[in-house]
């Protein structure tokens, strides 16, 4: 039986789930943990990153047979790591979200960024979110909210 | 309980108010108030049944919840009419929540529509403008009358600030005094504030909504469980208006989680304890679709028949002068064909809904944006009454129009699964439609293709003497309950909006319209008819100024004399984006222009100004925008500036690469590779104004996409000389 760490919980996934299911719709599905979107299923638009081994991925494209043994999952629902507050708290200070579909895919994304850089430039952040569509175009703040939540973890 | 009835004057404006109490102390709910207007005070007046369900709730908590009668798609009314209630309750922002309200036209109507509960052509703040005020006013006036009772001090000795209550004294929060407000009569007569004694009409402050959207915890459609809930995937033809011949349902039933195979309006749908099991099984399902049905053209056949349809006279949308005898008298003559494709929504949560029948009613969660429309399509299908529908509103993942659906197509078909499943004699069994993203990109209700063709001339002195408009395109509202509203003597107001009313002095002027019947589902797209109209006008304007000579923006103003609000816009974002300063160059190379347009929607007035580079290879790249914007009063500066910045970066996509092209009747994009999404490394810098104004609110959701494409447009030209005259733009 396959058994993996979302967010740091033991999940062990039951013989009723197939293999080839996307790792999007066992956490959204069997987990009920929703924050994770559905929007294209082609790994196109980023509204279901989640990360796997600390890594973003794109979980409508990463089946559970993919996924080693006791792989570590992180949600949205489980971002608790400083830069991941820094983000949340500059996405609700600068309004960024519209709709908010897509924002749990943005948010995982700008927190990897800051993670790994923690004064990205325009061209860092270009690099690092354009695969997250935002169909409101909300992307002037999310630019200036990468930027805000950069300043506060310096 | 009878609810109890008071009239009431609103100053200046002559309407007359009546204003309902539902009293919930029993229920230590604390004080609920329903206020509405309008139509539905009319039908209330007559006799007709009303629900006192409610605008305002002051929990004993104290929780203010706004009861919000429109969808929360985006565009930020969640956040706008829970400001009206607190402004004029005085309550502190911290304590005030967003509900959706259930679909009850009586209570809830569309004041700009009416008698419909909907959301749509950017009305929602505008409608709700003075009802959601009194409903804060009225709410502020009986816990005040109940601190006065209980502190045996004189009413108009009590202040009320940011939620506290104080007098003679003594202070008590709205939770403390919500039970024996609720006891208190309502008053008879309600002031509402004077615009200078606002705290946030006209302030920056936090939208309701962005934590539980910044957290994964906002609940879409999409996240909606319920026990015991089935995911429905739909087998949808190829062609639209395909039929059903056959389908061999042995295939799927085999498949694990695979519950129900149903056959539905338009198609064939797979019912399953999970979306992948459904999924898999639509995938597996054959069906057989009867070759003699289903719309078979192609893009460029109906293209060929527009082109031929434009060569003769429309039905006439206006007619000022003689347009044609000045255009055959003109010194310089422009005629040009402008074509603009369909478009798809595309919004971020594909399509999706959920419902539950049960013997004597139909719940329904959705992100719903014709509640009246819906309600009475499902009642219909489902053989129930309207009132026997009750929904559940949450947020929508978008919108863009596609939830506005005029014929209901997705919400009815979620319902006749239930219903399929309920024959089979399962009732009380909720299920969750989902359309797959290429289920919603091929699934029809675009924007319809549209083809503009325009002649307009310049006299001996350079004054534009004549202007000829002619547009043929699908009306999006024929066939639908909509044409009563929007179609008078063969023109759909939706389909000329922003030509026929074209702000330009102009003498001599027609616009006509061809409306062609074709079967391809069509559907508002966000701006409707401006959406086109604004490139076309926009971009004549402009050509027109280059031919005289003139600076674009001078040559505007000339012709925009009786419209001060146009002319406003265009000054400020001339003057804020350094129009009469060069335009710094580009690198080795690059070409660069600067372009403008000005458009109004729905009361809200838009001009920009694009800077673009064009590099080696055509590539474009629109550095920046300045927009400028005339709303009226600005409830939340900070959602307007949102919604232009998003309502430009939505427009651009469609400039860019928005295209849906059928051929053969099949249609060729099926998700974001082929129809192309703006990305953020292509977003411009965008600059805002707001025009400061005490004008009644209007709305803001869709006025900033018009003028947009013609302003890049107009930009290209001044850097390259080239016209674009095809939407989305090929500039090689």
């Amino acid at each position: 039986m396959p058994t993996f760490f979302v967010n740091k919980d033991r999940v062990d996934v039951s013989k009723d789930v197939a293999a080839d299911t996307p790792l999007l719709w066992f956490l959204r599905d069997q987990l009920n943990l929703t924050g994770t979107k559905y929007g294209c299923g082609l790994a196109l638009c980023g509204a279901c990153t989640v990360y796997v081994e600390g890594k973003p991925v794109r979980a409508c494209q990463t089946p559970l047979s993919s996924l080693k043994q006791g792989a570590d999952i992180t949600t949205i629902e489980g971002l608790k790591t400083r830069e991941a507050q820094a983000v949340q708290a500059a996405w609700a200070r600068l309004d960024v979200p519209q709709c908010g579909y897509c924002q749990s895919g943005q948010v995982m994304s700008a927190t990897a960024l800051l993670a790994k850089n923690r004064k990205p430039t325009d061209a860092d952040i270009d690099a690092a979110m354009a695969g997250n569509i935002c169909r409101c175009a909300a992307y002037v703040r999310i630019r200036a909210a990468i930027h805000d939540a950069a300043k506060s973890l310096s | 309980m009878n609810p109890m009835r008071m009239q009431h004057p609103t100053a200046g404006t002559g309407i007359s108010r009546r204003v309902f109490l539902k009293a919930a102390a029993a229920t230590g709910a604390g004080l609920t108030l329903a206020v509405y207007t309008g139509r539905a005070a009319a039908q209330a007046a007559a006799g007709a049944r009303v629900d006192p369900s409610a605008f305002v709730k002051i929990g004993t908590d104290n929780t203010v919840t706004v009861l919000v009668k429109h969808l929360e798609m985006g565009q930020g009314t969640f956040t706008g009419l829970p400001t009206l209630v607190a402004e004029e309750l005085d309550a502190a922002w911290s304590q005030v929540r967003a509900e959706g309200a259930p679909a009850n036209v009586a209570l809830y109507n569309n004041l700009s529509w009416g008698p419909m509960q909907g959301t749509g052509r950017s009305s929602s703040l505008a409608n709700s403008f003075e009802q959601y005020r009194t409903a804060g006013a009225t709410a502020r006036a009986m816990l005040v009358a109940a601190a006065a009772a209980q502190w045996k001090v004189d009413a108009k000795s009590i202040t009320v600030k940011e939620g506290v209550v104080s007098g003679g004294g003594k202070r008590a929060t709205f939770g403390e005094l919500a039970s024996a407000a609720a006891r208190q009569p309502v008053p008879a007569t309600v002031e509402l504030k004077d615009a200078a004694d606002f705290v946030y009409i006209g302030k920056r402050f936090a939208r309701t909504d962005s934590k539980a959207k910044s957290n994964g915890t906002a609940i879409y459609t999409q996240d909606v469980k319920l026990p015991g809930m089935l995911t429905a995937v739909v087998a949808h033809p190829e062609r639209f208006g395909a039929r059903v011949k056959s389908f061999d349902s042995d295939s799927v039933t085999a498949i694990p989680g695979v519950r129900y195979v149903i056959e539905v309006p338009n198609g064939v749908a797979v019912v399953a304890t999970s979306f992948w099991a459904a999924k898999k099984g639509r995938d597996a399902l054959k069906v057989v679709w009867d070759p003699a049905t289903g719309f078979k053209g192609s893009t460029a056949d109906i293209l060929a028949e527009y082109r031929r349809l434009a060569k003769t006279p429309g039905k006439p949308a206006r007619n000022d002068g003689d347009a044609a005898k000045a255009i055959a008298a003109g010194a310089k003559r422009i005629d040009a064909e402008f074509v603009f494709p369909y478009l798809a929504h595309a919004p971020m949560e594909p399509l999706n809904c959920v419902v539950k029948l049960s013997a004597d009613r139909c719940e329904i969660w959705n992100g719903e944006q014709f509640h009246t429309a819906d309600q009475q399509a499902v009642a219909q299908l489902v053989g129930l009454k309207p009132e026997q529908v009750f929904i559940n509103q949450v947020y929508a993942g978008g919108s863009f129009g596609r939830r506005a659906s005029s014929t209901s197509d997705y919400v009815v078909e979620a319902a006749a699964i239930v219903k399929g499943i309920a024959s089979a004699g399962k009732r009380d069994i909720p299920v969750k439609l989902v359309w797959t993203r290429e289920d919603d990109m091929t699934g029809g209700y675009y924007r319809p293709v549209y083809l503009h063709a325009m002649s307009a001339v310049l006299d001996a002195s350079n004054n534009v003497a004549g202007w000829q408009h002619r547009i043929v395109g699908q009306s999006i509202s024929e066939g639908t309950a909509m044409a009563a509203m929007t179609t008078h003597d063969g023109i759909d107001a939706t389909s000329v909006e922003g030509a026929a009313n074209l702000p330009y002095a102009i003498a001599n002027l027609s616009v006509d319209l061809h409306t062609p019947s074709i079967d391809v589902p069509v559907l508002g797209w966000r701006s409707v008819g401006s959406t086109h109209t604004a490139y076309a006008t926009e971009v004549m304007i402009d050509e027109l100024a280059i031919s005289a000579g003139k600076d674009p923006v001078e040559f505007r103003m000339a012709l925009l004399g009786s419209k001060p609000r146009h002319k406003g816009v265009l000054a400020l974002a001339a003057q804020k984006a350094g129009w009469d300063q060069p335009l710094a160059p580009g690198k080795a190379g690059e070409k660069r222009g600067r372009g403008v347009a000005v458009h109004e929607s729905f009361g809200t007035y838009v001009a920009q100004v694009a800077e673009v580079t064009v590099g080696a290879n055509n590539a474009l790249r629109v550095d920046r925008v300045v927009c400028a914007v005339d709303c009226g009063l600005a409830v939340n500066p900070d959602v307007v500036r949102a919604q232009m910045e998003g309502g430009i970066g939505f427009a651009l996509a469609a400039a860019l690469y928005g295209e849906i092209t059928l051929k053969d009747g099949v249609v060729e994009q099926t998700n974001f590779h082929q129809y192309q999404m703006l990305r953020i490394n292509e977003m411009p810098a965008v600059d805002v104004h707001i025009v400061t104004s005490s004008e009644k609110p209007t709305g803001v959701g869709e006025s900033g996409v018009p003028p947009l494409a013609p302003a890049v447009a107009n930009a290209i030209a001044a850097a390259t000389g080239k016209r674009l005259r095809a939407l989305p733009f090929r500039l090689a």
